[in-house]
């Protein structure tokens, strides 16, 4: 196929990603700058934000068979460079105290994020796992990146095995279907089903090992058995991106598979899904209200809200399309502005996170600010309005209403009471008297910094998304497939 | 254009408050801040009750009567807009808000003296919060309220409140914020059911209150819907089963907190009741109105009993506010005009004395550190004018005549009559149950021997005026009620034409 101007412009967020990751490779080999490479690997990540505009002159348009850029890859893209952005901030910040090679840090994010932008774009079973790969590996040496102290090693290699397994399972189900459709693209697999022709069952066995192994990804119940103690022991920044970057990417995907894969139309694929978004709400939250640990903590809260979102899943209807937009999108301010508290809190790095809940304490009297973005945060993470998660949580509830998901409506109710109880221990933590002096502190210049400049704005984005949604709306609602 | 304003004077005093803390701490400005944005808002209040024309209009349409609106589009996508509207009902609730707010923050003058700038932010929030519920008529944004205020009064009981028998202020903090969370989910839900339902039938969504009342729901869904509003409000009534958070927020949270609790978010639960759950669903409201009834029933003895068991005088006042909104509930299953406007009444008159009642516990609290009553007693000759007051307000809440709380009680056993004789034969016997509670409170706090021949330090002159404001406002109110009924007449009205459209029923 003949390239033209046109499928450059479409493709320029990857080029320019790549090119940085290359870029920033050299910079290392040829001499070790902290800043420098921080910097540049921020300009790279804003200037592919700058060409999504670009491109959106250009969309929808197939690029080589396996990539498709439409308006609903480009939301998807913008967030999660918006996400690595914030990531690269938080690391600068957290990496300046740590006591061995900083730089490579970066071209790992680099790369991770080039592997999101390929999944969200992609829909071709290829392009895929190409995607999923590109975007998991890197963040194993991500989460293991302080591998001196053993927690920060255990969550890499937890996170290594795991995610090999879920990929030996979605090679499995993309076998299967190949074998049984003789294509790799979406819009082909299970078009016999409803011809009638095809198997149904290696069909949705499949179709199901797939699901699985992005449940693995996602965290889902009953998949989620690595979550907890990757999110604890990873480096907080690579929390931060993990908990944002990979989950946007992969239910970005899903969602895509799901609304245009015919072979997900049959019924018992999506009972499973059913079961497994009731299960993951209730397992989460269950799970994270014994927690001290607020890394640990925020990991359980993932899984429920990741059972939340994925009633749209189940509904897979135009409703859903916006509902997933909008959940992500609140769902990624919050997540990336709790862990830049988290990380600004254990700034610089001093050996290991500040991350249990007793160094919290008191934090109000001591840093109001900072206090405050951490409150703003749990109350979206709960799901109270004026903030963004109400908007979030009040569309998946209008999906669930509308496609008649009453058990998964029940789930979001019963799931939200209880994290309400561990939510609301985080946030009066804040305000309680201290009782010794902290050894632990954000420093007080934080709200100088780029850091706590990014996580002040993304407070303030939470709120007026929470109180005035409409541009949002409009956004996501333009985010359109195909 | 004055219905914005409001809603956003609590607001912004609330933050002047903070950002007042944050500069300069530990001076009283922020206290002063938060006054005057209270009488603000009750100057406002008064204004529109002069000025406006709440007189009955005889021709009830089908277009609600508002006394003055504003609209602002909000959520497009979903028809949601920024609409606020004010007649009779929430006039009345907005001026009690506004007098019982000033009450907060001068009652906790002296008891609050830690983060007083960040107390009177939650102050001011919940205050704003009730204000927002009380004119919303877009159903999202009632929502968007009745949650919202949940959160500065959680900070006020977790963060200010009291221990009491070793439980932590905390956990009566979360216990209240799960309680009403969870039960307004699922009225968001049955909204968005609503909505839904509106949707399918005519193409259009809206969320707006005018809009949605006239959407025809019958069957199953009808009653699924409707529970999810009633459920909502029953735990903030609380009607019995759903009452568990109460006592234990009452007795923990600080005084002011209390004063707003009892005061006025119990009334947000009555509103929301008489707004919505009855106009929305007339014809489901009147089949569940025996078994509404019958919980008003089971909450008059059940709260009458719990008081009298408790040792603690904030619990003990708490649980009798069980009992009050009991007769509150059958007011307003009941349906007549003469009972509702009973209800309007007994929230107001309950309002002022429960908020006595919590002020002088919070009085005693300040002078004797406990709020046991086995450690009280004969503190009626050490006190000076505490324990007269403490009376009145006593007499007040077991529905003497001349107080506005007997007013409201004859009103709706009275009007509820016609409707449903043996209900209220047996709620008139709860009233009994009231006398011996609130008897049992006088008799142990203040009778009996004295424990010491000292005397306690007397009433100040703050102090002193607030508890007199309060006791004259009740007595008024029991002298004069047309005031408050002139008001809600029209309002009433309109309840009852909607309650009543079905001709099965004997209204």
């Amino acid at each position: 196929m003949n390239l033209t101007l046109s499928h450059l412009i479409a493709l320029l967020p990857l080029l320019i990603v790549c090119a940085t990751v290359i870029i920033v490779m050299l910079g290392i080999a040829w001499r070790r700058h902290h800043v420098a490479t921080a910097s540049l690997t921020t300009i790279g990540l804003n200037a592919a934000l700058v060409s999504l505009l670009a491109v959106l002159t250009v969309t929808p348009i197939r690029v080589t068979p396996v990539l498709l850029i439409d308006n609903y890859a480009v939301l998807y893209m913008a967030l999660i460079l918006i996400a690595g952005l914030a990531s690269t901030t938080l690391a600068h910040a957290y990496l300046e105290g740590f006591d061995d090679q900083k730089e490579e840090f970066y071209m790992l994010l680099g790369c991770s994020v080039l592997g999101g932008l390929t999944m969200v774009a992609s829909d071709h079973l290829l392009s895929l796992f190409f995607g999923l790969e590109l975007l998991s590996v890197p963040l194993y040496g991500m989460a293991a990146y302080a591998y001196r102290t053993r927690l920060s090693l255990e969550s890499g290699i937890k996170y290594m095995v795991l995610s090999a397994a879920a990929s030996a399972f979605l090679l499995f189900g993309m076998a299967l279907l190949y074998a049984e459709s003789g294509s790799l693209a979406f819009a082909d697999l299970g078009a016999r089903l409803t011809e009638g022709g095809g198997h149904a069952s290696w069909l949705l066995m499949g179709i199901g090992m797939m699901v699985i192994a992005m449940a693995f990804k996602l965290s889902l119940v009953p998949f989620h058995l690595w979550t907890a103690d990757v999110y604890e022991g990873a480096p907080a920044p690579v929390t931060a991106f993990l908990a944002t970057v990979s989950k946007i990417a992969v239910f970005a995907l899903l969602m895509r598979l799901f609304l245009s894969a015919p072979v997900t139309d049959m019924a018992s694929l999506h009972t499973i899904v059913a079961i497994i978004a009731f299960l993951s709400m209730l397992v989460g939250n269950l799970m994270a209200l014994r927690q001290d640990n607020i890394k640990r903590l925020m990991g359980y809260s993932s899984i429920g809200h990741l059972g939340y979102l994925l009633t749209v899943v189940v509904a897979s209807d135009d409703l859903a399309l916006l509902t997933t937009g909008i959940y992500l999108i609140t769902y990624v301010a919050t997540t990336l502005a709790t862990f830049g508290v988290i990380a600004l809190v254990s700034s610089p790095w001093q050996g290991s996170d500040v991350s249990s809940l007793k160094f919290y304490r008191g934090l109000f009297w001591r840093r109001p600010y900072l206090a405050a973005v951490m409150t703003v945060m749990m109350l979206s993470l709960a799901g109270i309005p004026m903030t963004a998660g109400f908007i979030g949580k009040f569309y998946v509830l209008a999906t669930g209403v509308e496609a008649g998901l009453w058990w998964l409506v029940a789930g979001v109710i019963i799931g939200s009471a209880i994290s309400l109880y561990y939510y609301l221990r985080v946030m009066v933590m804040l305000y309680l008297h201290p009782i010794e002096e902290q050894q632990y502190d954000a420093s007080s210049d934080w709200g100088q910094r780029a850091g706590g400049i990014m996580v002040i704005l993304l407070a303030l984005a939470v709120l007026i998304l929470g109180v005035y949604p409409q541009p949002m709306i409009v956004l996501v609602s333009g985010a359109t497939l195909g | 254009m004055m219905l914005p304003w409001l809603l956003l004077i609590p607001f912004i005093g609330g933050l002047l408050c903070w950002q007042f803390e944050l500069i300069r701490p530990n001076t009283a400005m922020p206290r002063w801040i938060a006054l005057i944005s209270m009488v603000l808002l009750l100057v406002m209040a008064l204004v529109l009750w002069v000025s406006g024309d709440y007189s009955l209009s005889q021709v009830v349409g089908n277009t609600p009567e508002w006394q003055s609106q504003f609209q602002l589009p909000w959520i497009s996508a979903f028809g949601i807009t920024f609409h606020l509207a004010l007649d009779g009902l929430s006039l009345i609730m907005v001026t009690l808000t506004g007098i019982l707010g000033i009450m907060a923050v001068v009652c906790s003058w002296k008891e609050i003296d830690r983060r007083i700038g960040f107390f009177h932010l939650n102050l001011m929030w919940v205050i704003g919060g009730v204000v927002g519920v009380f004119l919303a008529i877009d159903l999202f944004l009632f929502f968007f309220f009745w949650e919202m205020m949940l959160v500065p009064m959680y900070f006020l009981i977790a963060l200010w409140g009291h221990e009491s028998e070793g439980k932590s202020p905390v956990s009566a903090a979360i216990k209240f914020f799960i309680y009403t969370q969870a039960s307004g989910l699922l009225m968001l839900v049955s909204i968005l059911g609503l909505v839904f339902m509106h949707y399918t039938q005519t193409g259009v969504f809206s969320f707006d209150y005018g809009i949605l009342r006239e959407t025809p729901i019958t069957g199953v869904m009808s009653w699924v819907l409707m529970l999810g509003f009633f459920i909502a409000f029953a735990v903030k009534l609380p009607v019995v089963p759903l009452h568990g958070w109460l006592p234990d927020a009452h007795a923990q949270a600080p005084t002011a907190g209390s004063v707003d609790l009892a005061g006025i978010l119990l009334k947000t639960a009555a509103y929301g009741l008489l707004r919505f759950a009855l106009p929305l669903f007339p014809e489901t409201s009147q089949a569940f109105a025996p078994i509404a009834m019958t919980l008003g029933l089971v909450g008059i003895f059940y709260g009458g009993v719990l008081a009298f068991a408790q040792t603690d005088i904030k619990r003990l006042i708490a649980c009798s506010s069980i009992s009050h909104m009991g007769f509150v509930l059958i007011g307003i299953y009941s349906g007549t005009l003469l009972a509702l406007q009973g209800v309007i009444l007994q929230m107001v008159a309950h309002a002022f004395s429960a908020a006595g009642l919590f002020m002088i516990s919070g009085q005693l609290y300040e002078r004797l550190h406990t709020r046991d009553m086995r450690q009280m007693g004969g503190l009626f000759g050490r006190l000076g004018a505490l324990p007269g007051f403490a009376l009145a307000f006593v007499m007040a809440s077991l529905g003497m005549p001349g107080t506005g709380n007997f007013i409201g009680e004859f009103l709706i056993l009275f009007g509820a009559f016609d409707v449903a004789p043996w209900v209220v034969v047996i709620a008139s016997a709860g009233l009994v149950l009231s006398a011996i509670y609130s008897l049992i409170l006088m008799h142990r706090v203040y009778w009996g021997p004295p424990r010491e021949k000292s005397t306690i330090a007397r009433l100040d002159g703050r102090e002193y005026a607030m508890l007199l404001g309060t006791l004259v406002l009740t007595i008024a109110l029991g002298l004069y009620p047309q005031v408050v009924l002139d008001i809600s007449q029209g309002a009433m009205h309109e309840v009852r034409h909607w309650f009543a459209v079905s001709p099965s029923f004997a209204g």
